[in-house]
């Protein structure tokens, strides 16, 4: 089966070469059999990297560990689940995702342009094919996950406890779509650059890419986000860590691209924006995939140092030096069609709007890579923290998000005093409203804060009056009920206003932000049963300890789990009683170690108590003192060893399983102090909320349109096009 | 930018176009340079020196320094508000203590590789509190197989 599998990449890596030649060779000669050719080797290499994932997803199921990743990621007592997606936990096996997804969005992308963009589709397909000669040949000669042990062991290490989490397993193919599908808008400006079609038909083929791109790496941050704070014993969501920003990094210049795009498409402007964007874009996503793998900056989220970070840097290099090149080569030609009429316009709002995210994304950029810069200029690496990040990031937002509110109703072109003032008073009458309202409630104390607060009510009001206007029009002209005209106002107009929906979430999302960090309180304290403290308001008491022990489906021990009763009271109201506790897992290295002391010598996760609400979260973890088991600990280990030989086969499992219910019912008898990371934080909840917004604001304008909207779209498409013939 | 200032005066002087490019750029440059002035600035002034544990040697007091390294076999003490330990080179045994107060995260343990701000007090590196972070769990494999 590994032979099949290795066999499988290196034929992709074959046909990737073979594919770039052919459509090379077909788009220069102007010979469609050629290009048909190079296109059918996506395909191709979709099938066998299909082919590739499918035998190594067939290992972890059957446990092979004859495999060598299996061996390291798996077990026979890992869910099904897990096994399945253990596959990318390990750097090869991430690397295959990488180009699995890669050939099957260029097939996807392909397909559907294989009618249109003759001039541009053949350079594309040679992009896509580069990229996926690049990772095939990674996979090929580097780090193959098709390496087979001298000797299988019995049992795997298993799979981390910590990322069994749904959500964290479904983070890594979030995020590799996302800068996966990245490479289909970056391979597409290439091939407008190469052949001058700049104009806005390349933009119109991928643009729903595009969004889908945006789409997926978003959602993978989101959950990235939700797993730190859910599963991880820190509280917090974001860390500004290296690999962390640089997921970011594209998706805000992507963000940044789709808003150009628009205004290329209406009025032929920020067409060197555009093609810069996205070619930007490009090079990020793949120096993202970089910086998880090539050691080079510190970062508690990277594969320790390897042998990839050359390679890559050699890709980056020709990334960068060919999008300039491209972009100066071909200046003349990606000059504006029209120059901007006015700054209160919704052209430079938009422009605004890029410049804003395009430094967000500087600032990222830099904040990250500042070990490397501060080298060159002191000759000592440097390191930046949050503080740094926030002193930039928190002003550039509240712009951003000021900026989302205006663009959606401001006129095209110039706008009129009375075009600003319909639409502006309401929004504006909102936000004030709020803004007074607050500070009468002493929010003034966190100006940040309630600035944000300010700009997210500018926003939904400035959204909500769009759709209360359109809603009205929609119902005079069709008669339909509120809902219904809802329905078939967002419908008919899928991309504007699903582009609304998106702005209501991102402002929604950033209050969240804004009050969960200006308002967080929290609490490290060590207490025993019966102690309280007090925490943003909240009594806190440890009621009493837990414990419990957990076996897999096989029926072995898994883990062993010692907890608390938390009470919450607020003016002495229940509020919630909490139930944190910590696992601990057995080691899978046994040596020196009693079967006993195993158990608290492996990993250990946290899992928290919490109460999530739309106002406030409360949330808590705990770590017991186990070390004041140990004399207990010790002598159930050596009990274990006296009685090594004596006890009969098949005994052992249930002698352990005493051993261990005895030590938990001790626990709780006389449980030592705990300590406790009590935090409440105000308005979490709407930082997921707002992101579901965000995301349903991107599947509506994801969703294909209905065939009337087609027709329309076509009609207006075709204007646009024989508008751009005519200027050629 | 086009500002149309002939609609409202016709008798006002339009700007020569080479001219005012010439403008733009100078502007925009010098914005730019200032932009990247103030962020090295800022960034030199809030950075915290990188260093490996043996770099610590000639670590100045009161100083803030991120380390980078494994936490020592056996060096792990648990103390009422955190923990105390030693932390070596990545390769190498050159290793310092440590005494840190607040979250552990929960991947900690003995020989995995940690981030954290420290400050020399006497003999010890006192960690910043909540800075001490661990390599994610999904990193730590080491590739310790004999492969074919």
């Amino acid at each position: 089966m590994a032979t099949v599998g290795r066999a499988c990449l290196i034929l992709a890596l074959a046909v990737a070469a073979y594919g770039i030649f052919a459509s090379i060779y077909g788009a220069r000669t102007r010979r469609p059999e050629w290009v048909a050719s190079g296109r059918r080797s996506v395909y191709a290499i979709a099938a066998l990297c299909t082919g590739a994932m499918g035998i190594l997803e067939l290992a972890f199921l059957r446990s092979d560990f004859s495999f060598a990743t299996v061996a390291s990621h798996s077990s026979t007592t890992t869910p099904a689940f897990y096994k399945i997606t253990a596959v990318w936990s390990s750097q090869e096996g991430s690397l295959l995702l990488w180009v699995w997804l890669l050939s099957l969005w260029s097939s996807l992308v392909l397909f559907l342009t294989r009618r249109r963009l003759r001039q541009v589709a053949p350079y594309a397909t040679a992009v896509l094919l580069g990229f996926a000669a690049f990772f095939a040949g990674l996979l090929v000669f580097l780090e193959t996950p098709f390496a087979l042990l001298a000797t299988a062991p019995a049992e795997g290490a298993g799979l981390n406890p910590l990322l069994r989490h749904p959500s964290m397993m479904i983070h890594p193919p979030m995020l590799y779509s996302g800068y996966t599908l990245f490479a289909i808008p970056f391979a597409f400006a290439v091939g407008a650059l190469i052949t001058r079609q700049v104009g806005a038909e390349w933009i119109g083929s991928i643009r729903r890419f595009a969004l889908a791109a945006w789409f997926f790496l978003g959602v993978g941050i989101l959950l990235g986000a939700r797993w730190s704070y859910a599963e991880l014993g820190w509280g917090g969501y974001w860390g500004w860590d290296p690999v962390e920003n640089a997921s970011l990094l594209p998706w805000l210049t992507g963000t940044a691209f789709l808003h150009s795009i628009m205004i290329q498409e209406k009025r032929g402007m920020l067409k060197i924006s555009n093609v810069s964007l996205i070619l930007a874009t490009g090079t990020l996503a793949v120096m993202g995939t970089f910086l998880v793998r090539s050691g080079i900056l510190d970062s508690i989220h990277a594969f320790g140092a390897s042998t990839l970070g050359v390679p890559f840097v050699i890709l980056i290099g020709v990334l960068i030096a060919s999008s300039i090149g491209l972009v100066v080569w071909r200046r003349d030609a990606l000059r504006s069609e029209h120059r901007l009429d006015s700054l209160l316009s919704r052209e430079a709002i938009f422009l605004g709007n890029n410049i804003v995210l395009v430094a967000m994304a500087f600032v990222v950029f830099w904040g990250t890579f500042w070990p490397l810069i501060a080298e060159a200029i002191t000759g000592n690496r440097g390191a930046l923290g949050p503080p740094w990040f926030d002193r930039y990031l928190v002003p550039l937002s509240l712009v951003l998000v000021l900026l989302s509110g205006i663009g959606p109703v401001i006129a095209w072109r110039k706008a009129t005093a009375s075009n600003v003032r319909r639409n502006f008073v309401v929004p504006i009458g909102a936000a004030v409203a709020l803004g007074a309202l607050l500070l009468a409630l002493g929010v003034g104390s966190r100006p940040l804060a309630l600035m944000m607060f300010v700009a997210g009510a500018f926003v939904v009001a400035s959204v909500g009056q769009e759709f209360w206007r359109g809603v009205g029009a929609r119902r005079a002209m069709s008669g339909d009920g509120p809902l219904g005209a809802v329905v078939s106002l967002v419908a008919r107009n899928r991309r504007r206003y699903g582009g609304y929906t998106v702005h209501v979430g991102m402002a929604v999302l950033f209050v969240g932000v804004a009050a969960s960090s200006a308002f967080q309180q929290s609490r490290d304290i060590r207490m025993s049963p019966g102690q309280s403290t007090r925490v943003g308001g909240y009594d806190v008491t440890y009621v009493r300890p837990t414990s419990r022990i957990s076996t897999t489906s096989d029926g072995s021990l898994e883990k062993i789990s010692f907890g608390s009763v938390v009470d919450v009271r607020k003016d002495g109201e229940k509020v919630v009683t909490l139930r944190p506790e910590r696992s601990f897992f057995p080691s899978r290295d046994v040596q020196g170690l009693g079967p006993v002391g195993r158990f608290f010598e492996g990993e250990a996760t946290s899992e928290i108590g919490l109460k999530a609400g739309m106002r406030r979260d409360v949330w808590a973890a705990m770590s017991p003192d186990v070390e004041a088991l140990g004399p207990i600990i010790q002598r159930g280990d050596r009990v274990f060893s006296a009685a090594a030989g004596k006890i009969a086969p098949g005994a052992e499992a249930a002698l352990l399983g005493q051993a261990l219910r005895g030590l938990t019912e001790r626990y709780v008898a006389a449980p030592p102090p705990a300590t406790f990371r009590l935090i409440t934080s105000p308005l979490v909840t709407w930082i997921w909320l707002g992101a579901i917004i965000v995301f349903g604001g991107g599947i509506i304008g994801l969703w294909p349109a209905a065939a009337s909207s087609r027709r329309r779209e076509r009609a207006a498409y075709a204007a646009r096009i024989a508008q751009d013939l005519g200027r050629a | 930018m086009v500002i149309h200032a002939r609609a409202c005066c016709d008798t006002e002087q339009v700007m020569n176009p080479a001219r005012k490019r010439t403008i733009r750029l100078t502007v925009a440059l010098s914005a730019a340079v200032l932009l990247a002035v103030a962020l090295v600035y800022t960034s030199l002034s809030a950075s915290s020196e990188a260093r490996s544990p043996s770099e610590l040697a000639t670590a100045k007091p009161g100083v803030s320094y991120q380390v980078t390294g494994k936490v020592v076999d056996d060096s792990v003490r648990k103390t009422s508000d955190g923990v105390d330990f030693r932390i070596r080179d990545r390769a190498g045994s050159a290793s310092v203590p440590v005494s840190y107060s607040g979250a552990i995260p929960d991947p900690f343990r003995e020989g995995r590789e940690v981030i954290i701000n420290v400050r020399k007090q006497g003999p010890m590196f006192v960690g910043e509190r909540d800075s001490l972070v661990t390599k994610c769990p999904s990193k730590f494999t080491e590739d310790k197989t004999q492969k074919t």
